[in-house]
Parts: C-alpha cells; structure tokens; sequence
C-alpha cells in the first residue's frame, strides 16, 4: 500500500449501480472505483452480490440504474465485447473455456495472430500461448484440446487468456480457490507484475491471507449493497469478518448437543479410480459429521457415490446394517437417505418446473393413488412444506427460477426432507444463500439432529464446519487425512488436514 | 471459500443460445403482458382454435367436407401419424427424438408381407411384427442409454437400416393377397355408423397416454427428464431406464401402426410410409411440443395431427392441388414457434429501462 | 441430449496438479512429476487423424475388396461415374457440416436443392436467349436465399435449427411443388453445352468433381486458417463462453446456413446439368443421408468438432458403398441397410474414441488404488 501512495485517476469505476433479476435484489447501489496501479479486494459472503457486480464489470449484464464509467466516462456495456474492447478481462469463477477447442486457440479466440492474407499463424499463435505459460511458470501443452483439463488448468488457460489481452482492468473472481500454494504464488506474481505496470486489478477471495497478502485497498459488500472500502493496512481481520457479516460469527450456529445414537451410515474402502480413494467413515444417528476440505478434494464425489448417483469401484455403503446396491439412487431412497446437492440449479432443482412440482418430485409415488396423481394433493403437501420452512413465494404454481437462492434451497431441503430420511446428506447447504436464511438452515439442520436423523454435511466455509459438525472429516487428494472430534476441530487443524500438510497425522 | 453461485440468471445465461428462455411465467407486467401470458401459456388452445376454426371454415367453404364418410376417411388417413405421435410425444419431451419410427413402420410391414408369403397365418404374423418393432425400438433405446449416444444421430442411422433391411427382406415386390376379411376388417366402421373403429382405438389409447404423461408419477418424471435430466437423476429417478422404455414402446406402436397400415392399404411393401417420421415430428411440434424437451401437452399434438388431416383433407376435395399443403404446414409450423418466441422477446424488451446514456 | 459424462472431472484436478516438484511437499505416495494438463498433449488431433485416416482405409478396403471380386471396378468410366455420384452428396455434405459444426441443423437441403435445380430448368425455358453462366448463378441463387430464410429464422427469431429448417423443407418442397405444377422439363428444353458440362473432364476428371473438390479444399482451408471460420467452432463448442469472449454469435450461426443455401443451389445446378430431367421431387428425403455423410465423416451432431474433409471422405464412402455392392453380387437391396449400420457403427466409434481420450486426458488412475 504505501508503495502506491499517489490517488491516481480511477480506471473504471461503478456509480450507483442497482440489478434486480425478478424479486431477488441482486445489486442496490453499489459504487467501486478501480485506480490504476492497485490490487483492489472485494469481499462479501456468498449472496453479496460479488459475482453480479463482476458481470456488470463484464458487460454481462446491464445495470438497472447507475452506470460504469471508464477513464472517467460513462459508458455502457452492452456486449462483454464492449468491455472486452475497454481493456476489461475478466477471469471467471466457473472458467468458460471450448471444450472443442485447442489451449493455444482458447486463449486467443478471436484474437489470433494473423500473417499475411489475415490468415491465423499457427505457429505465432502457439509461441505466444507457450509464452504466457512461461511468465505463468507451468507446462500446459498449447496444442491439447481444453476438454478434459483440471479446474486448475482450466483457471490456468483462464489466467493467460486475460494476459494476453494486456487489460488495464483486469478482473479475478475467486481465482485461487482450486490452485495450490505454489500455483497462487505464481498468479500474485503476474497480478503484482500487472498492477506495477499501471493496471488495476480486482481481486475476489474468501481466504483472507490473501487479501491481506497482496492486496492494497479493499471493498466489502453485504446482502447486494455497498458497505465500505478501505486500505487494506487500516484493517484487521476481525473488522473485515465483522463488516461482512454484520453481526457477531457465533450467533449465527444454533448447535444443539445431541447424544449420538445407533450408526446410521457406514462406509467402508470406497474407491475410484483418480477421484478418491479408501474411504471409510461412519455417520450416528443424531450426528452432525462435516466433510471439510478445498475445493477438488473429492468431498461432493464421496458423497454422490454414496446416494448412488455416481457408482463407486471399490468398497461398501450400509445405510442401517443393509449394503446399498451401487449406483441406485432410488435403492438408497428407499433405504432412507436422502441428498441435498452442491448445485442447486443443475442437480437440485428443475429450474423451469413449478414450485409444487419441484417439491414432490421425489414423493411421486407415495402422493399418487392407483398410480394417479391429483393436483390436489401435490398442492397440499408442497404448501405444507412451505409453510413449515417458511419459505417466501409469491404462488406454489411459478416456476422456481422467481425464488431467491436460498428460498430456492429451501424448496430443495423440502423436497428432501419429505421423504423423511434417516440420513440427510447435504452438500454444500448454505452455498450462495443469503444470511438470514443460512442461520435458517442450520437452526433446521440441527434440529433434524435433534430428531435423531444423521447429517452428513459438506462444507467449504470453515465457521459452518466448526459452527456445525460434532466431528470433522477432512479430505485431501482424494483421501480422509483426518477426522477430528468437535473439541480438536480448529480453523488450524482442518486447514493443515485440507492442504495434506501434516500428512495422515493429526 | 468455495466458489460462489449468486447470480439467479447464471443458469439461464449459461444456456445455449438457441434455447428459448422459459419467459412464458417470468415476472409479466402490466396488462398486455398478462394477456401475452395467457396467450402464450395456452399454446396447446390456440393450437385447439386453429383447428376448430379450419374445421369450420372447411365446413362452409368445401363441398362434402362436413360429411361423416368424409370424416371418416379423415381419420384413417391419419392413424398412422397419430398412432405414432403418441409415443413420439413422450420421446421428445423427455429431449430426445426417434426418427426411425416409419422406416420400423416400413420393416414390419416388409416382414409382414414375407411371412404372410412363407405361408404363416395372420394370427401368429401380427403379434411376432409388434414384437419385432419392440425389439428395433428396444435397439434404439439400448444404444441412447447405455452408449450414451444422441439419439438424433443414432435414429437416422437405424432409419436408414431399417428401411435397408426392409429391402433385404421384400426387395422391391408388394405383396397384396391378404384375405378381405382382414383387410376390410381394418378399415370396418363402427356398427351404424360412418367412425371407423381405429378412431376408437386411437382414443382410447390417446387416454391412456394422456393419463400417462399428465396425472402420473412417471409422466412428472419425462417432464423433469427433459428439462433437467441431471437434477431429476439427482431425485432417484432412472434416467436411462425410462428412456429405454420410452423408445421400445415407440418401436411397438410404429410395429402396430405398420401392421393397420399393410391392412388399410392391403399392400406389404418395404417403402411404405417413407418420409413419414418428419411428419409426425412435424405434427408433435406443431402440438406445442418443445424440441428441446420438458414442455408440451398430448392434447396439443392430437389438435396438431388434426390440422394437418383437415388441411391435406380440405385441400383435396376442394381440388387444390395438394402442392400446398406442403407450404401450409411448412408455414405453420415455422409461424408456431417464431410467434411465440418473437412475442416473448418483444415483452421482455418493454418494460427494461433505457440504458443510461 | 443427454450429457451427463463429464462427472468425474472436477475432481481429476487435484490428480494433475501435483505437477512442480515443489507442490508435492507433503506427498505420501512418490508420484513422478508431471506436466500440467497431464495425459497425452496430441491426443485430441489424433482422434481427429485416426477418425478421417479409419474413413480412408474403410474405403480404400472396400474399393480393393471390390476390385478384387470385380476387376471392372477400377475402370476409368464406373471410377468416373462414382466421382460424379459422389459429387451431389459431396457439396452437400460440406455445406452441411459447416452447420453442423455451429450446434445447428439444416433439414431442407433437399428440398432447396430441388427447387435450385427446378429454377434452372424453368429459366432456361422460359428465357432460351440467357447465356448459361448467368442462369447457372440464378439457381445458386435461389439456394442462397433459402439459406437466408433459414439463417434470419434460426439466428435472428431464435428458433431451434431443427423445428425451422423441418418447416422450410416442407415450405420449399411445396413451392417447387406448386411452381411445377406436375410438369417435367427434359434434356431437351437446356442448351446441350449446360449438359455437357457433366461430361467434360480434366485430367479424367469429371468437372463436377472438381467443382466439389475446390468447394472441399475452399471450406476446409476457410475453417482452417480464418478467425471467423475457427469461431465457428467455438460457437458450437460452447455457446454461452462464445458469447463471452465477444464472438458475434448470431452471425456465426447466419452465415453458415447461407453458405450451405449457396452451396445446396450449386448442387442443384450441377444436379440439373447431369441428369437433364426434372421435376418437383428432385432432391427428396436427401437431407437425412446429408447428415448421414458428415455424422459418418466425424462431424459431431452437437457442434464443435469435426471436419469438411472428414465429410467429403464420409460422402465419398456412402457413395462408393452404393456402387460397390453391386459389382461385389450383394442385392442392391443391402445399400441403403449397410449405410445405417455404418452410420452407428461410426457414431459408436466416435464415442468410444472420445471416452478412451477422456480417459487418458484426464490422467485417470494416477491415484490411490
């Protein structure tokens, strides 16, 4: 920070942009300047409004009122080529890459070097690709398809495609969340090379080591609004959770305490191939067991293999004493599990089914009679679980996209918990929700604890994990590292556990 | 720290292109746009009033159109189409396709012909043919499902071998000497009047398929198979199965459709009902049946295979000739998803603020 | 339609990125050290080689095969008449591919073809003074502007490719149909230097081939070397990161249908000069063995990968099944079953080709058991 003491002129900068998708209140007034020659942080918790403001940046979305300026003018994206012609790059949490497509060609995709007759040099094209990788510091073959890249690799190409552009702005949303140490080394190193030479960079985490390792001011966002910006240097950690938040860490976990009782799951030696590997746990009734671990370690997999929706190699899953069929989803329904999963638009939800129908996909059957189903019925048992979760919608017959994120989670818990389950699996349950109706969830989920009912929860927010689980699973690499009692569990140890620093100590 | 998904239009955003966005229930506004709502939302009763009003425009404007023997001529020129458009229903909504339905219309009748010939009584020909087309349709299925091909290509290809293979069994002879009493007994009317008894067995079956797909638990199931076959596989329900079903119940009922049509027609070739699949496609979309799968109503469809046998009837006794009817239902079936589309953009353009300057 | 195969992926991630010895600190297992992107760099443009060289020697098998049984194969007059049987399919396969390639579909080609070739007839005859080029272009013409049709309904109105160009099959069938009237014009309605056109050759070449042999080379150097033609790929590949990097995605998706328009009115033109007779069914239910020949050339039906040469090859091939079969005794009634067979035999090839790349790609079995 006191390297770069002079306020240069902002290069972009949002005035006052607000974005509503339906009901939901994506952006309310958000202003950001971005200066030249600074790493800016943006912080907020999942739902702040962190990913439709880069959209906006991108001109991915248009903002409802209020507008981006660039160098001091009002401009308007209506295109991400208009940003993109702006100097803005923006590197992507999901990276967005042809799958079809060769490294070297992603990377320049509509920008490829031309010789003569504006033909594309392939070899020109394939030295600058090797080129980036070299200020990169990693081996990826220009000339492989992208398909079949790991995410690092995918956020890798993703990274060099925005070097290459030379950007004045450069954006970065939740870059390092699957690069090891090494790997976000290096990426600082290009993002400090880039704001030395004059740019301005906008950096998304959620690892505050980071933020306040590399980065000069910060902004922090809550619930789509604009909350404040300050030097990195002026700020703790504390002051920075406590904005974000908006309240005291430790209210936001309801856990009751629980006598465990008989073992509800039991997995033993699960397996496959280059995914993980050996696993076995087991989970009581009235236990809260939380699957920690960084993103890629193979937790949602783990989890998937065990509800049958992906099979498994090697290895058993007992749900009650009896061994599930592998692969069968419907066979461990019927076994009483049930499974919330990570992505709630593509495997929770139909998105363009109604509210109801959603509802009681999973209770089909047992709604029907002589195998018919009556509206009626659907109507009554989806509005009984609304009501019980108290979930916020205008009719039971619209379409689920018009719900909020974390009413759209309510709507997946409910479809769920309808079938009763004596094991709930929920993965990733409070991701992209927003406060409120994240303490909701955990209130809900301890309460099913309570009941007697085993949760086995995945999480990569480590308050959740610790707030949450009686004990802690940590995965690394494809295998459990660690299991940790609720007393042993600390942000330390899940973390060492998660990283495979301590190998299979602990 | 893990990523973060905040975004409500990610999902709609990251769709291909070409996908219609579901705006038909998304926020309407104002007036006219609930009046677009209902207009949109009811593509299967606008496709109803087309129909109804062709009917009665036919009616008035076309000599011997209003005639029961004229209606009943009507219905059996399309059985085929909508017998197979039932099933073809279901396919599609469930976001695949099956365009090797006549080309297994085609086959049963060939193997039909070549077993009649080979000295077999009809008894024992008929249900062994709605077998065979179980087992073609069972082929498509198997290689969709557990190959995991697109069923767009796999279909072209097994119509081309199919229709190949009716030519192998027939070659290019025709064989004619059913007996009359089946023959005639496949076009027989219902005593005392002009219906043909088909038409009682198209509907019957039309409610069965309609219970089916609408008022059961496996009907939710193709809805949610075709909008989202990842999160209805998340909620236990066997993707690959029910699609491997889907495709040899549509194999059975082109087997069946072949058989009535070798009957109708008292004539077993291999190149019966060529070219006949883009038709009934064209019938099932024209029903309001989203190619992309998860939207349609079977209610649509018949009111679609309706229209088409009205205009191709209406047409003919009006002695246009029947050239047209290839532009009409072209047109139609262009103007049925252009208008839709095209209206929903319009709206959604209204009411979003100019951009500020 | 269905896609639910990439499920392991994201986790394959952590197995590659023990990649710079400095990462693999606290490694259990000794692991040898790895590229990034692990797996086999070039197995992508292997797959693509391997798919048009297994075409290739297909063929190169049948024709030896067919040869053997029949030396008669091989003669100069049937190996010209197969170049000009394959030539129609040719063309069209090229043009159909490039839509293909763009995650679309044009279902009317046979219908456009058909009208193409009617036009030329009608021109000739109802204006004899015309000199031959410029009713030649009028029949390219008239395919170009059924192209358009077909690329303002797809790209601007958003429809699906397949609903619409179902739609304009039926439509422009039926205006050929119409315009017609049930007439047939003959051989002896076109000029004879129209007709000799098919019989003129170069190198022993039939020109016709030649024209489909520049518009493979054309296509395929365009899609090759040209940003627009690479962006081709990408709109099929991935439409939504298209739109993302800027690729004007509409126009991506208009241009290719115009270009097969153009190109199914060539086919017209040369179909008009070859056979000489003409009437409203020219063309018909040609579309389907259209795709056939690209999808068994190794154009993917979803988008995003395949090549114009890999096409022609697949056109040349159905073509000389259907002139090798009788010349091996096998019924002619087999045809059209062996192409079926070889469409599903090619698409399953294609899957397991892209399933064992997958596979080593993702350099699978690195860890653990």
């Amino acid at each position: 920070m006191d390297r770069h003491p002079p306020p240069a002129p902002p290069l972009l900068s949002l005035a006052g942009v607000s974005k509503s998708f339906g009901t939901v209140h994506a952006l309310q007034d958000v202003s950001l300047e971005l200066r030249a020659g600074e790493i800016h942080a943006l912080c907020g918790e999942n739902g702040a409004g962190k990913s439709t403001l880069v959209k906006v940046i991108a001109g991915v979305h248009r903002p409802d009122t209020g507008h981006v300026e660039v160098g001091g003018r009002p401009t308007a994206f209506g295109a991400p080529a208009d940003a993109q012609r702006a100097g803005v790059a923006v590197i992507y949490q999901e990276p967005t890459l042809f799958p079809d497509l060769s490294v070297a060609e992603n990377i320049f995709m509509g920008r490829q070097p031309l010789r003569r007759g504006r033909r594309i040099d392939r070899r020109a094209m394939r030295e600058a690709a090797e080129g980036l990788f070299a200020r990169l510091g990693v081996h990826i073959d220009p000339d492989r398809p992208a398909r079949g890249l790991s995410i690092a690799d995918q956020q890798l190409v993703e990274i060099a495609k925005a070097m290459s552009f030379d950007a004045h702005v450069l954006v970065m949303d939740e870059p390092t969340a699957a690069l090891s140490g090494v790997e976000v080394e290096r990426l600082f190193a290009v993002a400090r090379s880039l704001r030395d030479g004059g740019a301005a960079v906008l950096f998304i985490s959620h690892r505050f080591d980071e933020v306040f390792q590399l980065c000069d001011r910060v902004t922090v966002m809550r619930d789509g609004g604009y909350v404040s910006t300050d030097p990195v240097a002026e700020l703790t950690v504390d002051d920075l959770v406590h904005r974000m938040v908006g309240r005291e860490v430790s209210a936001l976990f309801p856990k009751q305490e629980v006598a465990p009782g008989e073992t509800v799951l039991e997995v033993e030696g699960l397996g496959r191939a280059g995914v993980f590997a050996d696993v076995g746990f087991s989970v009581r009734a009235g236990e809260i067991v939380a699957l920690a671990g960084l993103v890629g370690a193979g937790r949602s997999e783990v989890v998937r293999a065990v509800f049958g929706v992906d099979r498994h190699e090697s290895g058993t899953v007992r749900v009650a004493g009896t061994t599930l069929p592998n692969g069968r989803p419907a066979a461990a329904m019927a076994a009483g599990v049930a499974l919330v999963p990570e992505d709630r638009r593509q495997q929770g939800l139909v998105m363009e089914m109604s509210i109801e129908r959603n509802a009681t996909l999973t209770r089909r059957w047992s709604l029907s009679r002589l195998g018919l189903l009556r509206r009626r019925d659907e109507q009554r048992a989806a509005a009984a679980w609304a009501e019980r979760l108290q979930l916020k919608a205008g009719r039971l017959s619209d379409a689920v996209t018009t719900l909020s994120g974390g009413n759209q989670q309510k709507v997946v818990l409910a479809k769920w918990l309808a079938t009763e389950p004596q094991l709930l699996i929920v993965d990733e349950p409070t991701r992209g929700i927003d406060v409120g109706t994240k303490a909701e969830v955990h209130r809900l989920l301890s309460e099913l604890a309570g009941r007697g009912i085993a949760v086995l929860m995945v999480s990569s927010e480590l308050p959740e994990v610790l707030g949450m689980a009686d004990r802690v699973l940590v995965m690394h690499e494809g295998r459990i590292t660690a299991e940790l009692a609720r007393g042993e569990a600390t942000e330390e140890s899940v973390m060492y556990a998660a990283t495979g620093q301590e190998g299979r100590a602990a | 720290m893990g990523p973060e998904v905040d975004d409500p239009t990610t999902s709609a955003a990251a769709a291909p292109p070409e996908r219609p966005a579901p705006t038909a229930r998304v926020g309407a506004v104002g007036s006219a746009g609930s009046a677009l709502r209902s207009l949109l939302r009811t593509r299967e009763a606008s496709i109803v009033g087309v129909l109804v009003a062709s009917v009665l425009g036919a009616s008035l404007m076309v000599d011997g159109f209003a005639t029961g023997r004229n209606a009943g001529f009507l219905i059996l020129d399309v059985t085929a189409i909508a017998l197979i458009a039932l099933p073809m229903t279901l396919v599609i909504i469930t976001g695949e396709i099956d365009l090797s339905v006549a080309s297994t219309l085609g086959l049963t009748s060939a193997v039909m012909g070549q077993l009649w010939v080979a000295g077999l009584p009809l008894e024992a020909i008929v249900p062994l043919c709605v077998l065979l087309g179980s087992a073609l349709g069972a082929l498509n299925g198997l290689l969709v499902t557990v190959a995991g091909l697109p069923s767009l290509a796999v279909t072209i290809g097994s119509m081309a071998m199919y229709r190949g293979l009716a030519y192998v069994v027939l070659g290019d002879r025709a064989v004619a000497d059913f007996p009359f009493s089946w023959t005639g007994g496949a076009t027989a009317r219902l005593p005392g009047t002009d219906v043909p008894w088909i038409a009682l067995l198209i509907a019957v079956l039309a409610v069965v398929f309609g219970i089916l797909l609408h008022a059961t638990p496996v009907g939710r199931s193709l809805y949610a198979i075709g909008s989202n076959d990842e999160a209805t596989r998340f909620s236990g329900i066997s993707v690959r199965w029910t699609k491997l079903w889907l495709f040899v119940v549509s194999g059975t009922v082109a087997a069946g459709a072949g058989v009535f049509w070798t009957l109708q027609y008292g004539s077993a070739r291999a190149d019966n009902a060529f070219g006949l699949e883009l038709s009934v496609v064209a019938a099932v979309l024209l029903g309001g049946v989203s190619i992309f799968g998860g939207r349609g109503a079977l209610v649509g469809v018949l009111a679609g295979v309706l229209l088409l046998g009205t205009i191709r009837n209406a047409l003919m006794l009006a002695d246009v000739s029947s050239d047209v009817l290839d532009i009409v239902t072209g047109l139609l079936l262009v103007v049925s998803v252009v208008l839709p589309t095209t209206l929903a953009r319009v709206r959604e353009r209204r009411p979003r603020p100019a951009p500020p300057s | 339609m269905s896609g639910t195969e990439e499920t392991g992926a994201p986790a394959a991630g952590t197995a590659a990125r023990t990649g710079p010895p400095g990462a693999a600190a606290g490694e259990a297992a000794p692991q040898p050290p790895k590229e990034h992107g692990a797996g086999d760099g070039r197995a992508g443009r292997r797959i693509r080689q391997v798919r048009e060289l297994g075409i290739l020697l297909a063929l190169a098998l049948l024709v030896a095969v067919t040869t053997l049984a029949n030396p008669g194969f091989l003669s100069g007059q049937s190996v010209r008449d197969l170049l000009l049987g394959a030539t129609l399919l040719t063309i069209l396969a090229v043009g159909q591919s490039m839509v293909l390639i763009t995650r679309n579909v044009d279902l009317s080609v046979g219908s456009v073809m058909g009208l193409s070739a009617f036009a030329v007839g009608v021109t000739f005859v109802s204006l004899p003074g015309l000199p031959t080029p410029i009713v030649m272009a009028i029949g390219v013409l008239v395919g170009t502007l059924c192209g358009v049709v077909n690329g303002v309904l797809v790209a601007a109105a958003r429809v699906p490719a397949l609903v619409v160009t179902l739609g304009t099959l039926y439509m422009f069938r039926g205006i050929d149909y119409w315009w017609a009237g049930g007439r047939q014009i003959n051989a002896a309605d076109m000029p004879d230097g129209f007709l000799g056109l098919a019989r003129i050759t170069l190198f022993g070449i039939p020109l016709p081939a030649v024209v489909a042999l520049a518009v493979v080379l054309a296509a395929g150097w365009y899609l090759r070397n040209y940003r627009s033609g690479r962006e081709l790929y990408a709109v099929g590949s991935e439409p939504a990161a298209a739109r993302l990097v800027g690729i004007p995605v509409d126009r991506r998706v208009f241009a290719p249908f115009v270009i097969n328009g153009s190109l199914a009115g060539l086919a017209g033109v040369l179909y008009a000069a070859r056979f000489g007779t003409l009437d409203a069914t020219v063309g018909t239910g040609l579309e389907l063995e259209v795709v056939a020949a690209a999808v068994v050339g190794g154009v993917a039906i979803f988008g995003g990968s395949g090549t114009v040469y890999g096409a022609a090859l697949g056109a040349l091939l159905l073509s000389t099944i259907d002139a090798a079969l009788p010349m091996l005794q096998v019924g002619s009634f087999w045809q059209q079953a062996v192409v079926g067979l070889l469409i599903l035999v090619s698409i399953g090839l294609d899957r397991l080709l892209a399933v064992r790349a997958a596979r080593r790609l993702r350099g699978g079995g690195s860890r653990g058991a």
